[in-house]
């Protein structure tokens, strides 16, 4: 929406508009195909059947991070890994969101001591929106996560201008690229 | 009208391409570099090292007992079958073996093991060929798995069941009884899968007389488990080395590759040997789980090392046992301290992923996409 965005001020229509562009946006995330280690399998488990993340309008995972707006880590990422993740976040479309996957992703994990060539948290090389612990994380975990950014996009605003809460928005995409 | 005349300097320049390491087809974290003609592929050189975890330092770090839930990490598809073979190694070293009731245990928990980690590599492979639906088919006998391997390790995938001496945690009856409504309940899915997904037409279309590996060349690499039955070699480890004793005792096939539909050693035949060995390991936790004895499931000698670090006497181990995936090996050396000076893997994803190299030139790269999905390779294990 280009140069509107948070240009408006905060007054009841602009917030209405806002809460029906968030409801739309958090019922339909676009997670991205990524696998790094045994966190993908769980992740595959929670698109999977019994656990059917398309109740949530994140079920579908898009090939490409052009076309996706969430990535999951899941996974150990190590030094040649870690290049790779920030391209890949690097080439997502605004807005982007990223879950931390697995305790490898939120700091380390059972690498954290030996691992020479392991990355001691995702976080170091991404901004992250959510962090999901465990090793690997049950897939009731993950949903749980999911659950939580569903609710933070839907707060997300679009037209209208962001006060203080903004100012830390900015400051943290400013640090990612 | 002007005659055109047909000249043969039409050429396609040669493109660089890089499948991964974020691709959807690679089973995890491979970077593929392929030179290609059009839409032919002309060389490859794998790229590996993208989940480096540093697992055989750390083998040399932590203790024995320690390093177990390291083993889970490596192929986490079939953890269990990790645990076992580094327990074993480790057994070797202290000249100890584990009760009777722990070994049946193990037989059990293994063979589970092994029918959740083929069916990941059914659905998968499913989707590499554009089949979607056998995932979620997949996935619900994967959660069924899970479940029952959950009760006794109290962990969903990673389970640090089995360990040096025996296993964790005793089953009851109750468990034995479910396993063995498991296995029915199994039977009439697989039947199933077959009408999903084996015998589909545009399957066959893209799996036979692809990706074929003749005898020699799957002997040459070094190609173990699926991939060298698939190939018509009869080498299994449960039947020729039997590592735990009630192998002897059991009875069941080892299948390989026909060439049903095409050449002998095609993507067609390594994927139905392992649909195949899902059955035959139906059967043996059919025949094991009433033969189950009573006792202990923990050595009463090893389990103090539970206490104080274990110190094996200086020597060496090597043991090795039949993975899904192939042939797991672990290699022990000991100094007499509380860890070992080396602690080295032979993972049998590492040397069926090195075939790869020759099974791609020449091919389309769709076709290629069905060669990786049908070696079933795991990443965790080809870099450790």
């Amino acid at each position: 929406m280009g140069i509107l965005n948070h240009a408006l001020p905060n007054i009841g229509p602009v917030k209405a508009v806002d809460t029906a562009i968030g409801w739309g946006r958090k019922s339909s995330i676009w997670p991205m195909t990524f696998g790094i280690a045994c966190c993908a399998i769980e992740m595959m488990a929670v698109y999977a059947a019994t656990f059917d993340l398309d109740r949530f309008g994140a079920g579908v995972p898009r090939a490409t991070p052009r076309q996706s707006d969430l990535i999951i880590v899941p996974g150990t990422v190590n030094a040649k890994m870690a290049v790779r993740v920030k391209r890949l976040y690097d080439q997502m479309a605004e807005p982007r969101y990223v879950i931390a996957m697995g305790a490898c992703v939120c700091g380390g994990g059972p690498y954290v001591k030996w691992g020479y060539n392991t990355v001691k948290g995702v976080h170091k090389i991404i901004p992250v929106d959510i962090f999901v612990p465990g090793c690997p994380p049950r897939p009731e975990a993950l949903m749980d996560g999911i659950l939580k950014l569903r609710d933070q996009v839907g707060r997300d605003a679009v037209f209208a201008r962001r006060e203080q809460a903004g100012k830390e928005m900015d400051g943290r995409y400013a640090a990612a690229s | 009208m002007y005659a055109v005349e047909e000249k043969n300097d039409v050429f396609t320049e040669e493109l660089k391409l890089n499948l991964g390491p974020q691709h959807p087809s690679t089973h995890g974290v491979l970077r593929v570099e392929l030179k290609m003609d059009g839409e032919i592929i002309t060389a490859s050189r794998c790229d590996i090292g993208y989940l480096h975890r540093c697992a055989e330092k750390i083998g040399e770090n932590v203790t024995y007992l320690q390093f177990t839930p390291y083993t889970d990490r490596m192929d986490y598809l079939a953890s269990m079958n990790n645990n076992l073979a580094w327990s074993l190694a480790v057994e070797k070293l202290i000249d100890v073996e584990a009760p009777e009731r722990a070994q049946w245990i193990r037989v059990i928990v293994a063979e589970l093991n092994r029918i959740a980690s083929h069916l990941i590599a059914f659905g998968t492979y499913g989707i590499d060929i554009g089949a979607n639906t056998p995932f979620f088919y997949a996935f619900r006998e994967r959660e069924s798995i899970m479940a029952l391997l959950e009760r006794p390790s109290g962990a969903r995938m990673l389970y640090n069941y089995i360990r040096p001496g025996g296993v964790g945690h005793d089953v009851d009856d109750q468990w034995l009884a479910d396993v063995l409504a498991f296995c029915d309940e199994f039977e009439r899915r697989w039947k199933e899968y077959n009408t999903l997904l084996t015998n589909s037409h545009i399957f066959i279309k893209r799996t036979a007389n692809i990706g074929v590996i003749p005898k020699d060349v799957a002997l040459a690499y070094g190609c173990t488990g699926p991939v060298l039955r698939g190939s018509g070699v009869k080498w299994d480890l449960r039947r020729d080395v039997p590592y735990l004793k009630p192998y002897d005792e059991l009875e069941f096939d080892v299948p390989v590759g026909e060439g049903t539909h095409g050449s002998l050693g095609d993507c067609w035949d390594r994927y139905w040997v392992r649909m195949r060995e899902m059955m035959e390991s139906i059967r043996i936790i059919r025949q094991a789980c009433p033969r189950v004895p009573d006792g202990p499931f923990m050595d009463k000698k090893t389990s103090g090392m539970y206490k104080t670090p274990l110190k094996p006497k200086p020597g060496e181990a090597y043991v090795r046992c039949e993975n899904p995936r192939g042939e797991l090996g672990f290699y022990v050396v000991s100094e007499g301290g509380t860890s070992p000076i080396r602690c080295r893997t032979r993972a049998p994803s590492f040397c069926n992923l090195a075939v790869l190299d020759v099974l791609l030139p020449g091919t389309m790269i769709a076709d290629g996409v069905a060669i990786i999905g049908s070696l079933d390779i795991v990443l965790g294990e080809v870099d450790r």
